[in-house]
């Protein structure tokens, strides 16, 4: 499996919101976005799964041309956990993982066995079986987020793309979503690409880390090296700090003060 | 599994409905010869009852009735496909001028003196050009945004409506009488021959919703969620809307203006099977159907031999009812 972007730009009106993105992920990588508001990610995950038609490049999956895929041919390829949503109506968990089933079926094919047997795999691998029977609308953001995975995960796709899945998540949730997707991601073979604004988890998480500005690529590589105290500085314009955990290896950013410019 | 018992229990109460209806009227008709006149149709069976009674259940209760069921099960099913499809409590079948364009043709039919047999084909197509000239005003490009859908609607209904007040401003007495007669909405002009052109569009178009119902309960979720899991939303809407609006012109070209149905029914039955539309689309179809074939039932009975326009009733019996059942349970239909 491998997910490749060729010079791939896009504009709302007039002004570049993304420009020149180059970049190619395969299986059991974690790809993670970063940058600040307004730099493109969210744009990017959009063109990813054909929700945007780029203005000029390509999006290939399997050297594929995305455009040329119907709407459940990209489905079963790319799973997608939007941001925390409001949720108003009561479907239970199970019906909304089947949900996630839907690309598989024809217009008049009903729910079989393989579909039941897939969706409780998944409620099984999220560690949400036990409240496959409860509504949505009576469970909580770490659990509904979780029931989202698991709908993803029913479409048996190949590449996940997470959008800042952590937003509004205690820590305790977060770290317990981050680890299900880097799970996921050795033991399904899943291609991970994730937007992530916390500095820190981003490093502690990804395989590859890429920083936009403005719609381009300002670093590109591993997290360690994207993730620099110049690259934070100049993206962001604050003063950080980056520790070592002494365990593992991982980077600790902290932040320290906003620089003022005059540009 | 308790859900399909749901449905049962609803299929049983309309056959019910149906057979008492037809013993209801000035002349009360037992239901055991109501039974043997209507297989009498199928199969000989001797004659024990006399030949009036045979005209007034085939001739008049029965297309009255079954016009009762279509426009029941047309308005309550594309009421809950719009609700969904907009994701806007208060979508109903009416919402894209369907009706105000519907009441327009009839009323311009009446005005100009034309034969009755035209008003139903006129008010058909007034129906259907209506929709097409929101839909497309609400079009940019490939896309159509309901918001632009909902308020291009609103704003086509206030021009038909201005249009038919215009028509009665113009008529005179007789006709004055026959045009608010249509805009009430009502079964008293039922035949047979309006069964017949009514059915095929009605029960086809039914019949195509009910099969969208993964679609309607994804649409639930929001427009991004849609495609993220694969439905083709663009135009999975528009067939959804097109079916919705050609099942609303049926029912409004062979009966009028008939509110709180299409709008009311489809939460009253949130309420009870919650939001997923397997389920929710045959259940609001049902219910719509026994529901309108009970009011018009009391429409034609209740000061006979006058009757009473069939959307009085349906508001003033079935807003109390809903107002309660809003306020004990309103979680569950989740709007």
């Amino acid at each position: 499996m491998e997910l490749k972007i060729l010079d791939l730009s896009f504009s709302y009106n007039s002004a570049k919101t993304l420009d020149g993105i180059v970049l190619n992920i395969k299986e059991r990588e974690i790809l993670c976005i970063i940058g600040p508001n307004g730099s493109g990610k969210t744009t990017l995950l959009k063109c990813m799964n054909k929700k945007l038609k780029p203005t000029t490049g390509t999006v290939l999956i399997n050297d594929i041309n995305i455009l040329q895929m119907a709407r459940k041919e990209v489905a079963k390829n790319i799973g997608v956990v939007p941001q925390v949503s409001t949720v108003s109506f009561p479907f239970t968990v199970h019906d909304l993982v089947m949900m996630g089933r839907y690309s598989h079926k024809g217009r008049f094919d009903t729910e079989n066995e393989n579909d039941r047997a897939v969706v409780y795999q998944c409620l099984a691998r999220t560690g949400i079986a036990h409240m496959a029977d409860r509504l949505i609308t009576e469970i909580s953001g770490g659990e509904y987020q979780k029931a989202i995975i698991a709908r993803a995960l029913a479409q048996q796709p190949e590449i996940l793309l997470l959008d800042e899945v952590t937003l509004h998540l205690d820590i305790n949730h977060q770290i317990e979503i981050l680890e299900l997707v880097k799970a996921l991601s050795e033991e399904n073979n899943l291609a991970i690409v994730m937007v992530l604004h916390d500095l820190s988890l981003a490093a502690r998480y990804s395989t590859k880390t890429i920083m936009l500005q403005k719609g381009r690529i300002f670093a590109y590589g591993r997290p360690e090296d994207v993730i620099s105290i110049e690259n934070i500085r100049d993206i962001y314009d604050i003063e950080i700090e980056i520790g070592r955990s002494s365990k593992g290896n991982y980077l600790n950013v902290i932040p320290l003060s906003i620089i003022n410019t005059e540009k | 599994m308790k859900k399909k018992l749901f449905l049962i229990f609803l299929g049983l109460g309309l056959l019910l409905t149906l057979l008492t209806t037809l013993t209801i009227g000035p002349v009360w008709i037992n239901v055991l010869t109501v039974v043997k006149i209507l297989c009498s149709v199928i199969i000989d069976i001797s004659r024990t009852w006399p030949d009036n009674f045979q005209d007034i259940i085939l001739n008049v209760r029965l297309p009255r009735i079954l016009l009762g069921i279509l426009v029941g099960c047309a308005l309550s099913v594309s009421g809950c496909s719009m609700q969904a499809l907009f994701r806007n409590p208060m979508a109903s079948p009416y919402v894209c001028g369907v009706a105000s364009g519907g009441a327009f043709g009839a009323s311009l039919v009446i005005v100009l003196n034309a034969s009755q047999s035209f008003i139903m084909p006129v008010a058909f197509f007034f129906s259907l050009l209506t929709i097409f000239v929101v839909y497309y005003v609400a079009k940019t490009g490939s896309k159509v945004s309901s918001e632009t859908l909902l308020l291009s609607g609103i704003a086509l209904s206030l021009f038909f409506s201005a249009a038919t007040s215009f028509l009665q401003y113009l008529a005179e007495e007789g006709e004055l009488r026959q045009i608010i007669f249509w805009l009430m909405g009502g079964f008293w002009a039922s035949s047979w021959s309006k069964v017949k052109i009514v059915i095929p569009v009605i029960l086809s178009g039914t019949i195509c919703l009910l099969f969208f119902y993964k679609e309607l309960n994804i649409l639930l979720l929001g427009e991004e969620q849609a495609q993220d899991v694969g439905v083709n939303v663009e135009k999975t809407r528009k067939i959804i809307l097109v079916l919705a609006a050609l099942v609303t012109a049926g029912a409004v070209a062979a009966c009028g203006v008939i509110g709180f149905v299409g709008l009311i029914i489809p939460h009253i039955m949130r309420i009870f099977v919650g939001p997923d539309h397997r389920i929710l689309l045959p259940a609001s179809c049902l219910c719509g159907s026994i529901f309108l074939v009970w009011i018009d039932t009391f429409a034609r009975t209740l000061i006979s031999p006058t009757e009473l326009p069939v959307g009085i009733i349906t508001a003033m019996i079935g807003v109390p009812f809903f107002l309660l059942l809003l306020r004990k349970r309103k979680k569950l239909s989740g709007f």
